[in-house]
Order: C-alpha cells, then structure tokens, then sequence
C-alpha cells in the first residue's frame, strides 16, 4: 500500500531524528586505544646502538650513478622486476651523489673518467661503500694493458666488495649485495672513522 | 639509394681541372695528392652537378710509409656519394690542410685523427686534444705506439 506523506510530515520525521541523536550524543564516546597501554609493554627492545645503526644502514643502500660501460646493463636488470633489488631497500637510484652511500662501479673506467669518478664519491656523505662490480672494475679487466684504462677502480677509490664476472650474473651482484650488508652488519660505530 | 659515383669518372673531371693533382683512380675511390686537397674539396663542394655539401666522416689509416685520410663524402642535393683520399709522408709532423672552413663537421673528426694519428691539419681554427687529456704522449692508433 502506498502511502503518500506531505512536506510537512517529513519534516516533522526529520526533526524527531535529529532531537532523538542528539538527546543521546550528550558524551564523547571513548577513544578506541584501551589496548594500547599492553601492546606499549610488548614493543619495546633493548639491543646495541650499533646493532640498531648497521641494521638500518644496511636496510635502505642506494646506489649512486656510476655505470660508465657494460656492466651498466646487467646492474639494471638487477633492478628491474625479475631480480628486482628493491626487496634489500635499495631500488632508488640516485642521481645525486649526495642522497646515496652505496656506489657499484658497473663498468670500465677510463683514467679521462677517472677524476669525474673520485668527485662523485668524494660528494657522497658518509658513511659510504663502493662494490666493484666485473672485470674491468677489479682489473681493468681485457682492457688492463690499454693507454686509457684504469687497472682496477681501487686506484682511485677505496671497494668494500669484489664482484667478478664479465659481466656479473644479477645473482652474483645480488650475493655481492648481501656480502655487503654482512660487512656492514660488523661495523662498529666506536672504531668509525679510524 | 644513395649512388657511389665512379672514382675513374670524377677522377677524369678533376684532371682536366687539377692537372698533375691526381695520382690514381678506382672504381669506388680517387686518391689525390696533397697539395691539391682543400683545392679538389672545394671544387668537388662548388661544382654544380656534383655538390657534395656534406662530409659523412674522415678517418686515417697508417700504413707505416705514410699515413693515407679518407674522405667520404655525400650531396644531399643530389643523393651520390664519393670516397676521395690523400696520402702524408713522414711520421715526425705529417701536415694535411684543414677541411674544415668548407664542412664544419670536420671540426671534431680532425681533431680526434691529430690525437690518436698525430696528423697537424694546418687552418683548424682550434686543433688540440679531444680524446685524450693533456699532456698525454704519443698517439695511440699509430702502428708503432707502445
């Protein structure tokens, strides 16, 4: 049965529906955190600045850009979504040495390069690490005897990793990776910077 | 397609010309000597029917008696090409004229074959090092280097 109802009705209905809501919203309804107090105990840790600093250094390494030849190709497809190496926290390039503490010399560096190369991890901050990634980065690799090469990037600046190869599998790079984070994951921040 | 123009035609052009200025002829090439070189180029540049108003590349060979530059040349205008070479003598300072007040793409070419070859191009208006840095000895695309 259809029952029509004039305007006035249903404002009346309206009003009710208002007073009714508020005659029973006189008082704030509790703030929904009664089991904070409990969960606060369970969260908190107790472990050693240090354990707590390496784990987070290691956690988010972001490469700097520095592929000056092949082995660029094979980094990317380290990156890209197969191998994917933003499961480690580290898939953000960056241009800017100075947003980055990790350096993977994907390439063979020319002594013309050489400088440019020294500047751009001189820029980064500390801390810092560099992985020599394939031949041409831990030797200069077929190139070694030319005019133009630099035998190994560790006569410009200091590598924490070795990764050989020509050029590396990403499954190498990626274990050159978690060599990396093992190294750090022994750094100490009292013998920092002696 | 752009047409290769026979060496042995242009060849035959260029000494009623250039008497004397040619030394041989082939099928795909034409080998000039170089004192007639910047006069050949611009000839070859200028003349209506050939106008070869673009430099594709230059390089250099040694073969140890002398140094021999090639030059391939294209006209836009007319979609033919040609190879034209020259040979330098002596490995102390071989000297070449500069190509490029006539194509400015020669610019980095010459100045890349004066670092590795050490070939001088006399009327570059800026011939130093490209490649290598300064200071660098030697010129590493020479036969004898190292």
């Amino acid at each position: 049965m259809l029952t029509i109802y004039s305007s006035a009705e249903l404002d009346e209905v309206e009003g009710k529906a208002i007073e009714a809501l508020k005659a029973r919203s006189q008082q704030p309804i509790p703030d929904p955190d009664e089991w904070l107090d409990e969960e606060l105990k369970r969260n908190i840790l107790l472990t050693s600045v240090d354990a707590m600093l390496d784990w987070a250094r290691r956690s988010s390494l972001w490469p700097v850009v520095c592929f000056p030849a092949c082995c660029a190709f094979e980094f990317i497809t380290t990156a890209a979504s197969r191998f994917d190496i933003s499961r480690f926290g580290m898939e953000i390039i960056r241009a800017s040495p100075r947003q980055a503490d990790l350096m993977i010399t994907a390439g063979t560096l020319t002594w013309k390069m050489a400088p440019q190369v020294r500047r751009i991890y001189d820029q980064m901050a500390e801390p810092k690490w560099v992985i020599a990634m394939g031949a041409c980065a831990i030797s200069g690799g077929i190139f070694r005897s030319s005019y133009s090469v630099v035998p190994g990037y560790n006569r410009i600046i200091p590598v924490d990793v070795y990764v050989p190869g020509c050029p590396p599998r990403p499954e190498a790079l990626l274990y050159g990776i978690g060599m990396l984070n093992h190294k750090i994951s022994k750094m100490s921040i009292a013998t920092e910077g002696k | 397609m752009t047409v290769a123009l026979s060496g042995n035609e242009i060849a035959t052009r260029l000494e009623e010309q250039f008497p004397g200025g040619i030394v041989e002829s082939g099928p795909n090439s034409l080998l000039v000597k170089s004192e007639f070189l910047l006069e050949v180029a611009t000839f070859l540049k200028t003349t209506p029917g050939l106008d070869f108003d673009y430099l594709t590349s230059i390089t250099a060979v040694d073969y140890y008696d002398y140094f021999e530059m090639i030059y391939q040349l294209t006209s836009m205008k007319h979609n033919h090409s040609l190879v034209v070479k020259t040979r330098c003598y002596g490995r102390d300072n071989p000297t070449l004229p500069s190509v490029v007040s006539l194509w400015r793409g020669a610019d980095f070419q010459e100045r890349e074959i004066y670092d590795l070859m050490g070939i001088s191009f006399k009327g570059h208006p800026n011939l130093k090092h490209i490649v290598l840095w300064e200071g660098f000895e030697g010129h590493p695309l020479r036969k004898d280097f190292l």
